[in-house]
């Protein structure tokens, strides 16, 4: 490509950012609150205090890296109201604090434009040089990412440091991408310590690079050849990812606290699902318990008063029994994750793909863990969505999983926002970012047939359909007093089914593609 | 792509900008005892609806004059009292007489904002994807692109869904007005034209290139023949839509002149405020409100005003093409911004419009134009909470247009027709003109950065409290005298060549 094709890159970036600027004013949710505290807590607290601190609820549940990274914000944010930074202010929302905070989130983002260059670089462009720029796959590639809805709605208007966090992630995968492995490595270790739920996609990284880094051949049909394994390279790997966690978790090692941070990152007192269930396997069982427990009370095979009586969409996060189908453990969550992930492991252990073959490991890792992970978020989808955006403007079959799984991902994400205000923010970006994935995959992807069978067609009409009723209809509707989650319900269970059959049609391509060498 | 995803796309971003500009404050917010234009326009939903149409416009008890009394023409009456009876359905308390002033809360900043939008929706927004579509050569990406520039024009925008006004509807409905005529379908212009004049009395800025354009177009197709016709269909279009807009008023010659009364306050002044008029700007050389009596100011602003729109006007009458009368539009808006009497800072508002029009046969200039005109409204805007919504949308406004409609690379000589300005003031040198041009658009850039800091950090020093707006006005006059005496000589210098525009698709 000539040297003045990517001029639409920083028009495309500063675009993007701006216009994240404009929502500066909109709603935001308590998460806004919680990183105020965490600011709060960096400044003025030592740091042997940082994860002992609880005299707000939003306790500082990150790991240490992140906390840094709050403590390093803090002393920015001295400059623009220095009462954000005390303790006792809670709920403290000044139009300086709210200026600062959401400048903080795009700004940081520029770690996310970076790691978007980076990845939109690996993409192969053969054909692409006479093409207009609309339907290069770089181009589209930088829109799937920057311009993501998810992203866009969970950051700048619920209010996280996401985009920050997933531009590590994405530059480690295109560094993977760019075989240079120690660098990706470094990168992950460092996400890690930012953001724990990132050990979900961590068995894929652990496996490939064990495979095809520690190992430096393969022999002539894939399989592992044991004599190339570099000790020195193993060596090279274990120091980084030490060395990165000894600099977060060191200091906390040193004062004993280690015990202390650890039950903080890790809270297993909260329930199976979320307030809003994520849309995911355990949405459908309890979706699944609901109806028989109905249905045996309507069929008189159950008495009604036996019955646990705690709602499980009450909107309080809680553990609960369920009716009929027998009561969901973590441990039972794990299990389920890993033989779930497991397949995809042992199917890059055995025939390595390269990093492409990795990144749909690392997919179907966040896909797993979320179908069956304890007490998952509906914003973790987007683990799963972002990395497939690289695959989706490669490779026609991924396009059509994209398509589905960002749709279905994207909509479970409606609840988030639930003020009328941010109504036609929600429903024009989300329309706009669907308008433009499935226009500019299917002339990316032009030939034969369309992208999708008729019968997803089918099933993303009906996610319009449920729309329609839980945005419009049902608020009008009589229901909205007696049946207040009937639409959170709706949702999630419609949505769960379609995360299902991606990631179901994301596993058959990694299989298929591990059973396609042994035909020839 | 196809063309049409990517314009949904472009009205989808266009409205979500909008929207997005619309969380921020309003004029007047949280100001008692007047607050500002948001309570006017709800003023007017209040009285419209709880009062018979008689009373509209008369000073009485129910109806307090002085406070934000009704001074727009009909239509914006009749849609008040539409907005109103959605209000009232959805909340009685929005619209109650006399109890219901000064009424705020997020729920009717919520339905205000709406109303706002759907008004958008339906006139502005369709109006200017068909202009685009039809009216605007070149490729369909030049087309999308033209689009997405005048959706995204911020001063539309910031003042509708920032400081709050329906110029969507009368600039909505005045580029109807256009469309028809640029289409070919006079009489159904003429009656969208009348509609828009019947919606805000602003629109007179364009109505004098409307009106030599029809009339340069009937006597071109003869007076004795199919013109006359012609002409009779229009002014019989006209004349029953007037009619009907003020069928009400009609029964009793006393209400009817009330109504002209309260649209025309000739007595308000030369100017208000600190405006990028010729008349506020010479304010600060020479104090003319008090050297010359009131009369002597209407007279000398009635003169100059003619003097500035007149050879324009005259110049479509006799040529009846679609690029003269895009051109005279400017023409004659900008005349009128520049020197007509008692004139506010939201009425640069209709010559951006003929500008946006012509984003893609003079994307520098129109560029240019549109920046200084946003820009000239920050004293207004920085009034109203506005700063970060004007200086997004103005830095993303900016790089767009640029990007997209490759405007700084369009700057030779030739294209931006300079060789007049080689005659006219005897350049003895051989500079680049363009070159000169381009160097003046990046330090006006500058200065408008520059003034729009400096007037948000700095505090003025205390014997000359205004020294900022003053500055700013003087600014965005100087750029705004450019752009007149520009368009009038590439009116008068002759179509564009069409070799440089194909080359430039």
């Amino acid at each position: 490509m000539a040297a003045d094709g990517w001029s639409w890159f920083p028009v495309l970036a500063a675009g993007v950012s701006l216009f994240k600027c404009l929502f500066i004013s909109s709603y935001r949710s308590t998460d806004f609150e919680v990183h105020r505290n965490w600011l709060a807590i960096t400044h003025s607290l030592p740091v042997s205090r940082w994860y002992h601190e609880n005299s707000s609820e939003w306790t500082l549940d990150y790991p240490p890296l992140f906390a840094w990274f709050e403590f390093g914000l803090s002393h920015v944010a001295r400059h623009f109201d220095g009462d954000m930074l005390l303790l006792h202010k809670q709920n403290y929302a000044s139009p300086p604090t709210v200026l600062f905070q959401r400048l903080s989130v795009i700004v940081t983002d520029g770690v996310f434009i970076l790691a978007t260059r980076e990845c939109c670089r690996c993409v192969q462009t053969q054909k692409a040089s006479q093409k207009a720029v609309l339907s290069q796959p770089p181009f589209i590639l930088a829109v799937l990412l920057l311009w993501n809805f998810g992203l866009f709605i969970v950051d700048h208007i619920h209010f996280q440091y996401n985009g920050f966090l997933f531009g590590f992630l994405l530059l480690s995968v295109a560094k993977h991408l760019q075989a240079q492995h120690l660098q990706g490595a470094l990168l992950f270790a460092v996400l890690l310590n930012l953001k724990h739920i990132y050990l979900y996609v961590a068995p894929a990284y652990g496996v490939y690079l064990l495979r095809s880094y520690c190992f430096t051949e393969s022999s002539t049909d894939g399989g592992i050849r044991w004599r190339s394994f570099s000790l020195l390279r193993l060596l090279a790997l274990g120091s980084v990812v030490m060395a990165v966690c000894g600099l977060s978790f060191g200091p906390f090692i040193v004062m004993g606290q280690l015990p202390q941070v650890l039950s903080r990152l890790f809270p297993f007192k909260r329930g199976l699902c979320h307030a809003y269930w994520a849309p995911n396997a355990w949405a459908l069982y309890n979706a699944l318990d609901k109806v028989l427990a109905t249905v045996g009370v309507r069929l008189k095979l159950l008495k009604e008063a036996e019955l646990p009586q705690a709602s499980m969409t009450g909107g309080l996060v809680q553990e609960f029994q369920h009716s009929v189908l027998p009561s969901v453990s973590p441990s039972v969550t794990l299990v389920c994750t890993l033989l779930s992930i497991l397949p995809a492991l042992a199917s890059i252990w055995r025939r390595p793909r390269g990093a492409r073959g990795f990144l749909r490991c690392l997919l179907l890792c966040a896909l797993g863990s979320f179908m069956f992970g304890w007490h998952v978020h509906e914003k973790a989808i987007l683990i799963a969505i972002l990395p497939l955006s690289i695959l989706a403007v490669e490779s026609r079959e991924d396009a059509g999983i994209f398509l589905l799984l960002s749709t279905t991902g994207h909509y479970s994400l409606f609840p988030l926002l639930f003020t009328p205000t941010e109504l036609p923010i929600k429903v024009c970006l989300m329309l706009m970012f669907s308008l433009f994935s499935f226009c500019a995959l299917r002339k990316l992807h032009s030939g034969d047939g369309s992208l999708l069978h008729p019968l997803e067609v089918a099933y993303l009409l009906g996610l319009g359909m449920v729309a329609l009723f839980s945005e419009v209809l049902f608020p009008l509707s009589p229901w909205k007093q007696r049946l207040p989650f009937l639409p959170l319900l709706a949702t999630s269970v419609y949505c769960s089914v379609g995360v299902s059959y991606s990631f179901l049609r994301l596993y058959a391509t990694l299989l298929r593609s591990d059973s396609k060498p042994k035909q020839h | 792509m196809q063309t049409w995803s990517l314009i949904s796309i472009c009205v989808l971003l266009g409205v979500v900008v909008r929207w997005g500009v619309s969380l921020n404050s309003y004029s007047g917010a949280g100001k008692p005892p007047m607050f500002g234009d948001y309570e006017a326009q709800r003023h007017w939903q209040e009285v419209t609806y709880n009062l018979p149409i008689r009373e509209w416009y008369f000073n009485s008890t129910n109806n307090d004059l002085a406070y934000w009394g009704l001074d727009y023409p009909p239509l914006t009456a009749y849609h008040s009292w539409l907005c109103a009876y959605i209000a009232n359905i959805i909340n009685p308390e929005w619209v109650k007489l006399h109890k219901s002033r000064g009424y705020e809360s997020p729920e009717h900043k919520l339905f205000m904002r709406t109303t706002v939008l759907v008004a958008d929706l339906l006139l502005f927004i369709p109006a200017v994807v068909l202009y685009c579509l039809y009216l605007t050569d070149g490729s369909s990406k030049k087309k999308v692109s033209v689009l997405l520039c005048i959706l995204l024009y911020p001063g539309i925008i910031l003042i509708d869904y920032g400081h709050f006004q329906y110029n969507g509807v009368s600039l909505g409905l005045a580029l109807w007005g256009i469309l028809g005529l640029g289409l070919g379908w006079d009489a159904l212009g003429s009656i969208a034209f009348s509609l828009a004049l019947n919606y805000k009395q602003m629109e007179l800025y364009h109505a004098l290139p409307f009106f030599c354009y029809l009339l340069g177009k009937c006597f071109k197709a003869g007076l004795m023949g199919h013109g006359f016709f012609l002409f009779v269909r229009i002014a019989a279009a006209v004349v029953v839509t007037f009619a009907l807009c003020w069928l009400p008023f009609l029964s009793d010659p006393v209400q009817a002149l009330q109504v002209v009364r309260r649209i025309f306050p000739v007595a308000r002044g030369l100017f208000e405020d600190k405006v990028a008029n010729t008349w506020c700007s010479l304010n600060v050389l020479i104090k003319i409100r008090t050297l010359m009596s009131s009369d002597a100011q209407l007279y000398l602003s009635l003169v100059f005003t003619l003097l500035a729109v007149l050879p324009s006007s005259i110049r479509v009458l006799t040529r009846p093409t679609f690029w003269h009368f895009k051109l005279a539009l400017v023409n004659s808006s900008l005349g009128f911004f520049l020197f007509s009497y008692q004139v506010h800072e939201k009425s640069i508002l209709l010559a951006a419009l003929p500008v946006c029009l012509l984003l893609n046969d003079l994307p520098f200039m129109s560029v240019w134009f549109l920046l200084a005109s946003t820009f000239s409204m920050l004293p207004l805007l920085l009034k109203d909470g506005l700063l970060v919504p004007y200086a997004v949308t103005s830095t993303g406004f900016l790089l767009l247009s640029i990007y997209l409609l490759s405007a700084l690379d369009h700057c030779t000589e030739d294209e931006l027709q300079l060789t007049t300005y080689r005659k006219l003031f005897f350049f003895p040198f051989k500079s680049d003109l363009g070159c000169i041009v381009r160097w003046k658009f990046y330090i006006s850039v500058a200065a408008m950065v520059g003034l729009s800091i400096t007037s948000v950090t700095l505090d003025p020093p205390s014997h000359l409290p205004d020294l900022f707006p003053v500055l700013v006005s003087t600014t965005a006059y100087l750029l705004f005298l450019g752009t007149i005496i520009h368009f009038n000589i590439l009116q008068f210098s002759g179509p564009p060549s069409k070799k440089s525009q194909k080359k430039s698709n």
